[in-house]
């Protein structure tokens, strides 16, 4: 980790998606799994407490849920598949904010127009009633 | 690695030194160098383009999901969600997928080590909890097949029964490629190539816990709780 700290010329180079930097003893990337696997469980813990849960107006659950997931997806991608924000690994990121992309204005978009269809449109009942 | 070569408080000089003394002894992988070696880059290429199937995928599960979420309501009169999930067997079947995404990231650090030990265990121990975690799943599908649940009770099942069971189907190939790398590495040994594809492996079920953490979360407990 320090050992490449001072080499500014070897962090030119690409890091492949899912590898580390090769510096950190093995002690250090075991542990970097152990730390992921606890957050990743804690916050698993946390969302099945939550979904069950009385104590809260219930409305904002599914809100909760959904940023409780999107934390454990940051933790996934940090500590397991090892996405730094470090210049090694800008073509990795950038392919996955461009799938994220992609994602939000599909599922988004998707809902959103859906929504607005079934607003828009006559009830089923008075629809069948006009056929005949 | 380098940490047994390098003196303690060697200079930027001295590291370079026995970075070039610890090409000799050890394979040329592992190495942050300005020009990496061709095996490197070529380690780099090949995960990168695997990295981008698999945001593709992604696309594609973000489409599947985009279809439940859309259809998640229309259940023409048979049991929503929250008739139907049993949230215990969730629970384990996340644990099962969790657990396993932990052995599958040791036996990646047991390929670079080229520890055939580590990585056998830990590569078996990620078959087990994942076998495991498709058999509940098995479980609860027939389970709801059975009370008459199946895909073709309502446009939310259809949706329901597509989304979880892609996202099978990518463990179940998962299970086999698993198996497929522990083979070649007993066959072929810590060739080039097979970090290659273990490395991708990695990748692969990695990706599939991510998938899986929006499908517990966004599917199971949202339909509970709705």
């Amino acid at each position: 980790m320090t050992d490449t700290a001072f080499h500014p010329e070897a962090e030119q180079g690409d890091l492949a998606p899912g590898d580390e930097h090769k510096s950190g003893d093995i002690g250090q990337r075991v542990l970097g799994y152990v730390v992921g696997f606890v957050l990743a469980s804690a916050l698993t813990v946390a969302s099945f407490v939550l979904a069950r849960s009385t104590l809260v107006w219930t409305p904002s659950i599914p809100v909760a849920l959904s940023v409780l997931a999107v934390a454990q997806i940051g933790v996934h991608i940090v500590f397991f598949l090892h996405m730094t924000s470090g210049p090694d690994n800008v073509n990795n990121l950038m392919a996955l904010a461009f799938g994220l992309l992609i994602v939000l204005l599909l599922v988004l978009g998707s809902i959103w127009i859906m929504d607005h269809l079934n607003h828009n449109m006559m009830p089923m009942e008075q629809l069948i009633r006009m056929q005949r | 690695m380098n940490t047994a070569t390098a003196p303690a408080g060697a200079s930027p000089r001295g590291d370079a030194h026995s970075h070039a003394a610890g090409l000799s002894e050890h394979p040329p992988r592992g190495h942050a160098h300005a020009q990496p070696s061709h095996e490197e880059s070529k380690r780099i290429v090949v995960a990168y383009g695997f990295w981008l199937f698999l945001i593709s995928d992604i696309v594609l599960f973000s489409a599947f999901f985009a279809t439940y979420a859309v259809l998640s309501g229309n259940t023409a009169g048979g049991p929503a969600g929250r008739d139907l999930f049993d949230l215990r067997m969730v629970a384990i079947e996340t644990a099962c997928l969790l657990t396993s995404s932990l052995f599958c990231g040791l036996a990646g650090i047991g390929a670079q080590l080229r520890s055939s030990r580590l990585f056998h265990a830990a590569m078996a121990l990620t078959f087990v909890l994942g076998a495991a975690f498709l058999a509940i799943e098995l479980h609860e599908f027939a389970g709801m097949v059975a009370q008459g649940a199946g895909p073709t009770r309502s446009a939310f099942l259809s949706a329901f029964f597509a989304l979880i069971g892609c996202h099978g189907l990518h463990v179940f190939a998962g299970l086999l490629w698993l198996l497929t790398m522990m083979a070649q590495v007993l066959a072929k040994g810590w060739r080039a190539d097979i970090q290659r594809r273990v490395l991708c492996f990695n990748l692969f079920w990695h990706t599939l816990d991510i998938i899986w953490v929006g499908l517990f979360s966004l599917v199971y407990l949202v339909g509970v709780s709705a």
